[in-house]
């Protein structure tokens, strides 16, 4: 493996690393496009600064945001299940933020349609927190909570 | 180079339910080494499903998604025998490629 090439590849990150793969032909141009990592967003460190790098504003709290499969206690910090669904029309996006992790935002769905607006995944959380399901639909965004407690933390350690 | 995942899709009703477990390390880039060095920071940035050619989920992914990650998601327009494609993507640019069939 070329070392130059590597620490290039590390130090790109986001957007250039993508445009480097996509002149090396690893990924298609339109693929890269789609798949831009958006860097700032994942080290936002506050709700309202996420909110800013995701391009919304102010989120309005939605009854139609359903955690399921999600503990009221997760004994192990490192694998919480975190399961959300929408019933709002038009859903095209659901993220999940971890209030206090390091950085708040855990991932991003996109969510085309035909795909049902419900999802599942495992998240890291260092203590215990409030998780948020932020949800775009129709250009606009709407959030729920979750307190999930924590015995074991999954951050650090 | 990365393990394999781990695909199922299964026909439920009119819609496909796809779950994966990928094999990835998820280092969050703050844990420290015996030496008190930092280990650097290596995870799967971008997941994307495709079937048909057509994408029926992407996602972006930080640091904070557990190790060897979990995913299911439901989409309508699958049939018996069609095969969904998964790609990740992590932040040193390694990349993996399953496909999977509907049963």
């Amino acid at each position: 493996m070329n070392r130059k090439r590597r620490e290039v590849l590390n130090t790109g990150g986001g957007a250039g690393l993508l445009a480097l793969l996509a002149a090396a032909g690893w990924v298609k141009p339109e693929t890269a496009l789609a798949q831009a990592w958006n860097k700032a967003a994942f080290e936002s460190h506050s709700m309202a600064e996420t909110m800013k790098e995701l391009g919304g504003g102010e989120p309005a709290q939605s009854k139609d945001i359903v955690f399921f499969q999600t503990p009221d206690i997760a004994e192990n910090g490192a694998v919480v299940p975190i399961g959300v669904s929408s019933s709002i029309p038009k859903t095209e996006s659901i993220a999940i933020l971890i209030e206090k992790n390091p950085n708040m935002l855990a991932a991003n769905f996109d969510i085309p349609a035909g795909t049902e607006p419900a999802l599942t995944t495992r998240v890291k959380m260092g203590q215990t927190s409030n998780i948020y399901a932020l949800v775009k639909a129709d250009g606009k965004y709407y959030v729920a909570a979750k307190e999930v407690k924590v015995t074991l933390g999954g951050c650090g350690g | 180079m990365a393990e394999p995942m781990k695909i199922r899709a299964n026909l439920v009703g009119d819609s496909t339910e796809v779950k994966v477990l990928m094999n990835h390390e998820m280092e969050t880039g703050q844990r420290k080494d015996a030496q008190g060095k930092t280990i650097p920071a290596w995870f799967i940035q971008n997941v994307t499903a495709t079937h048909d050619g057509k994408t029926v989920l992407s996602a972006q992914w930080g640091p904070a998604v557990s190790k060897n990650p979990f995913l299911s998601f439901k989409f309508k327009g699958g049939a018996k025998g069609d095969k969904i494609t998964i790609t990740w993507v992590d932040n040193k640019g390694d990349k993996r490629t399953d496909e999977a069939t509907i049963s």
